[in-house]
């Protein structure tokens, strides 16, 4: 137990890319936490798939010890946040467990959308916040225009802006003085009742679900019993402890401290981010404030390409879901793609990471539908469904209309972009709500846009449009009625449901040309001309044909080298394989999101 | 007699006794032919099929064990050297080595027929060919060596099919006559094409007269039995460019010839230009109308298509490659050679060094080996015996594995039978017309 004077609780709010991680792995090394030779880079992105992508998606807390200048040693907690508006809410939580944050600021860059929206999430919660300028042995780096817009934009005062650099190590001890000196200890009475904040969990084979914890009041240690506020499920703590990074077991996890206790907890679902545990003989009044279910935002099919694997896929998507209560799923099935799953994520990342995990750790073989937002349908006889799946959208006859959801997005960019940025949002039906200048170089927009075009190819347009230079932050706002329609896509004379699509009339003709010039282009010939056809009810409004095959023959083997040529049909029929049959043709499983892709090419 | 189908039976005879005789003689109608190349009798008595593998067999894969070895076989001999690297080429060959290496790799073989001989006691061959490579680049001592020891080590049947190929620009009488006195008896030329700038634009080392004047020296050395290799669907060719190579082929009347449609292979120069959209090479429909075209115009000058580049005149069909195609046991030597033997499959090591210094440690020489399932033994069958336009003979492969072809690949079949790419006829499974040039869409069912 340490005593809360000498604790400083704190997270890292940064843009991707500027340079969080490696600021981590600073601070962990210069407290000794971990010697540089163990030092793997980026230590808090433990999962293969962070490092790769160079964010952050799951949350870790480490415990630091530093012994500061005035003599005293400090017990600092580092908890990682993620940095992805998927994530959002997982953020407030970790800022909730902590009193101060680190905004770390690239030098040449300055501020992007999502900074701003942690900085001012961290500003709700009353946070100290410390900028930090980080990147300034690049040759473009400006800290004092950044130090500038640090202060115009967000009115915090950067004259104490620390100059850093993660890279050389440069201003490093600088930030932990920072962080002893000007972020509160924390405060809570050890001695009322357990009151603990969930700001994430993770699954362990041998432990079950391991919450991390913040104590916000009283103490929690091994044998208490203790319960989960929201879910009221109650268990007994085999043991508390506390990341080195490496976990270790200590006695007692007191108001104030970050750790993770175990408790046999069978299911992650009972170990909710937000959520507040208490002793459940001495139970709090209420729970700390600020819980909420996360509710998924982008829904997709998830199928496997062999049928026989669809045991291993609902064993998959369960052992993930240990891992990420925000993952959900249900039994789907496809005329065209047999059985699957309908998976709801927080957005588009969160479900690209789970289909990359579900491949690349479990060895599934998936085919993917294009993702769709919650559809509001109200119906003629005024019966309100929420609809994720296009194939589930009632007949036209039986809609009175179709509301879909809207965000209000932040766009940070450059100023000579701003054209660009604004025909764009007019492409995908924003309405504009205003611009604010940053500095004399950079402007902010903010839009009202469908959710639907956010997840369709507004972020890759966005960055395709201002050379990577802009920023998006957005938040749910609610729903409005659209001119909504469902467009099918028949090949060979059958509506294949797994392509169908909900799409703003408007669109509809532009997409339904672009998906089957697409289609045309990754569906192999077949023995036959297959036709492919996009429609709206019965009316065609795009068609292409795909030639039959005309010629596919192999050389003859020299010297009688069978085994080649039997290894190559082998490959042509495992390429086979990996298609699925509708009807009579075979189709490759990109051809299920290029409905995605077809604004790219 | 009939020639043609002689090969193919003396093959099969060793396998199927009997009553496959007749029954192939019913279903390869299509070769029936006026002149023989060699008295039948020769081959009937030089293969006696072994009955006694099969009566004694107890285990469904024993009779086509068993039955394998002792039987009639081939042998393929790899001479991987050339003058230069064609550019679509991915054959293993190494130009440029010295009469020196060559001939040390002569040695080589013959050390390792000494060690594949004693190992395996296959007997005398059936059928010989030299291939490469540029077989002919060595000189006439160092083949005549090499046959003489295949002579000493297997032996060849009486009436052996004796193949070599030759570049076009790599013979001279002397050579040709060499040969011909050691035992070859039959000349495959890759002639390739007729057009001295698409020779060119192939890096062949050879111009169109060379072939001309190779046709002559052959025919004088007293080769009565030449094959020309051509290719089609080469970059820049226009179907009336292919139709003057094949007039020219059929001018110089060989026995047999062979058209194959060109194979971008990855890592080849042409590979590498085609990859970076730079080789202009003909459109699937130009190529298929090439492939007509060759069909058409060579069975119009008498010669018969009997597999899907093959043609041939009466009683020439290439007996050695009829062996890889019924999915018979032939002994591969030299480096990177395959062989088929007992339900295994290997290939030797492609690397000079490593061959040389396996074997110079009194070892088989061999990379991979691959022991093949019944099934996997039944999808060659299958996806080589389509090949030839008579088809798999569904009793003979019932024989080989106790299982009707039929059954076991139902599915596929059924499949296959309502594209329209494969038909039963006359006890046998074969591609349609319209399967023909899809050959590999039917293939691929049955691995």
């Amino acid at each position: 137990m340490t005593e809360q004077k000498n604790i400083r609780n704190f997270c890292i709010i940064a843009h991707i890319d500027h340079g969080k991680s490696t600021l981590a792995d600073r601070l962990l090394e210069y407290t000794g936490a971990l010697s540089k030779r163990e030092m793997v880079d980026q230590v808090l992105d433990t999962m293969e798939l962070e490092r790769e992508r160079g964010i952050t998606i799951k949350l870790q807390a480490v415990r630091l010890k530093y012994r500061a200048r005035d003599g005293r040693e400090y017990v600092l907690n580092l908890i990682d946040t993620p940095g992805h508006v998927d994530f959002t809410y997982e953020v407030s939580r970790s800022l909730a467990a902590c009193e101060g944050a680190l905004l770390v600021v690239d030098a040449a860059q300055g501020i992007e959308a999502q900074t701003l929206a942690n900085v001012y999430l961290a500003l709700e919660h009353n946070l100290e916040i410390i900028p930090v300028i980080n990147k300034i042995d690049l040759p473009n780096a400006e800290p004092e225009r950044v130090r500038r817009e640090i202060e115009d934009v967000i009115g915090l005062d950067a004259s104490e802006a620390i100059l850093a650099s993660a890279k050389t190590g440069v201003g490093t001890e600088e930030i932990l003085e920072a962080i002893v000196r000007r972020i509160p200890p924390p405060r809570g009475d050890r001695e009322a009742p357990l009151k603990a904040l969930i700001f994430d969990s993770i699954f362990d084979s041998y432990r079950g679900a391991i919450p991390y914890i913040r104590v916000v009041e009283g103490r929690v240690q091994k044998g208490d019993r203790i319960r989960f506020m929201a879910t009221g499920a109650e268990f007994e703590v085999n043991e508390v402890g506390v990341f080195t990074p490496a976990p270790r077991q200590v006695t007692t996890l007191a108001a104030g401290e970050v750790g993770f206790l175990s408790a046999s907890i069978k299911n992650v679902k009972d170990t909710r981010v937000g959520d507040t545990i208490t002793s459940a003989s001495r139970p709090a009044r209420e729970p700390l404030p600020g819980y909420r279910r996360v509710m998924p935002m982008v829904y997709c099919g998830l199928f496997p390409v062999d049928s026989e694997q669809f045991d291993s896929l609902r064993d998959a998507l369960e052992k993930l879901q240990l891992n990420d209560a925000s993952l959900s799923f249900e039994p789907e099935t496809s005329v065209a793609l047999g059985f699957g799953f309908r998976c709801g994520f927080l957005g588009l990342l969160h479900m690209e990471i789970i289909q990359e995990r579900l491949e690349r750790e479990y060895g599934l073989e998936l085919i993917t539908t294009a993702p769709s937002v919650v559809y509001r349908v109200v119906r003629t006889d005024g019966r309100v469904e929420m609809v994720d799946n296009p194939t589930a959208l009632p007949a036209p006859n039986l809609i009175d209309h179709i509301e879909e959801p809207y965000v209000e997005a932040t766009i940070m960019t450059p100023k000579e972009y701003v054209g660009p940025v604004m025909e764009l949002c007019q492409e995908k039906r924003g309405t504009f709500l205003n611009m604010d200048y940053l500095s004399e170089k950079r402007v902010a927009l903010k839009y009202d846009l469908p959710l639907a075009e956010i997840i369709y190819d507004f972020f890759d347009q966005l960055k395709s449009r201002t050379r990577g230079y802009a920023s998006l932050d957005y938040e749910v706002k609610g729903y409005r009625p659209a001119e909504l329609v469902k467009m099918d896509i028949l090949i060979n004379n059958e509506v294949v449901d797994a392509l169908s699509v909900i799409t703003h009339r408007d669109q509809a003709y532009h997409r339904g040309r672009a998906l089957v010039e697409r289609l045309r282009q990754l569906i192999p010939r077949q023995l036959f001309d297959v036709p492919i056809q996009a429609a709206i009810g019965s009316r065609v409004i795009a068609r292409e044909t795909i030639p039959a095959l005309r010629k596919n023959v192999l050389a003859k083997c020299y010297g009688g080298d069978v085994t080649r040529k039997r290894k190559l049909l082998e490959k042509q029929k495992e390429g086979k394989k990996r298609m699925k049959q509708v009807g009579t043709v075979d189709i490759p499983q990109e051809a299920f999101m290029a409905v995605l892709k077809v604004g790219k090419s | 007699m009939v020639a043609g189908f002689v090969f193919a039976r003396s093959l099969a005879l060793a396998e199927w006794p009997k009553v496959s005789a007749v029954r192939l003689k019913a279903g390869f109608p299509a070769y029936s032919a006026s002149l023989p190349q060699r008295p039948a009798s020769d081959l009937l008595s030089s293969a006696p099929p072994s009955l006694f593998g099969f009566t004694k067999a107890t285990s469904p894969l024993g009779p086509s064990r068993s039955l394998q070895t002792k039987a009639s076989h081939a042998l393929y001999i790899h001479i991987p050297f050339c003058i230069r690297k064609c550019h679509y080429c991915d054959f293993v060959s190494y130009p440029g080595r010295s009469p020196e290496e060559m001939a040390a790799y002569c040695r080589d073989l013959e050390r390792e027929m000494a060690l594949v001989s004693q190992k395996w006691q296959p007997g005398p061959a059936a059928t010989v060919y030299i291939g490469g490579g540029t077989p002919t680049l060595l000189s006439a001592r160092d083949l005549e060596q090499v046959l003489d020891a295949v002579a000493r080590y297997f032996g060849r049947q009486p009436g052996a099919e004796v193949s070599i190929e030759a570049n076009p620009g790599t013979v001279d009488e002397a050579k040709l006559r060499d040969l011909r006195a050691a035992g070859v008896n039959r000349l495959s030329l890759g002639a390739q094409a007729f057009d001295d700038d698409l020779l060119g634009a192939m890096g062949r080392i050879h111009r169109r007269r060379d072939t001309y004047q190779a046709c002559e020296l052959a025919r004088r050395a007293g080769f009565s039995n030449i094959n020309l290799d051509l290719i089609f669907g080469l970059p820049g060719q226009t179907l009336d460019g292919w139709r003057a190579t094949l007039r020219e082929a059929v001018a110089l009347q060989p026995e047999h010839i062979a058209a194959y449609s060109l194979q971008v292979e990855e890592g080849t120069p042409w590979g590498k230009l085609a990859a970076a959209g730079e080789l202009p090479l003909p459109g699937e429909e130009l190529e298929l109308a090439m492939y007509q075209e060759a069909r058409v115009i060579l069975t119009a000058a008498g010669y018969r298509q009997y597999e899907i580049s093959n043609f041939a005149r009466p009683g020439y069909q290439c007996r050695h490659n009829l062996t890889y195609w019924l999915n018979q046991p032939y002994l591969g030597l030299g480096a990177a050679a395959a062989s088929s033997w007992q339900g295994r499959r290997w290939q030797n090591y492609s690397d000079l060094h490593q061959y040389r210094h396996t074997l110079s440690r009194g070892r088989l020489p061999r990379a991979e080996i691959e022991t093949l399932t019944p099934r996997q033994q039944m999808a060659e069958t299958m996806f080589m015996g389509l090949r030839l336009l008579a088809g798999v003979d569904l009793q003979a492969f019932r024989q080989r594995f106790w299982v009707d072809a039929r059954e076991i690949y139902a599915r596929e079949l059924d499949r296959l039978y309502q594209a329209g790419l494969v038909e039963e006829k006359n006890g046998h499974l074969r591609l349609t017309e319209k399967g023909l040039p899809l050959a590999n869409e039917v293939f691929v069912q049955f691995v």
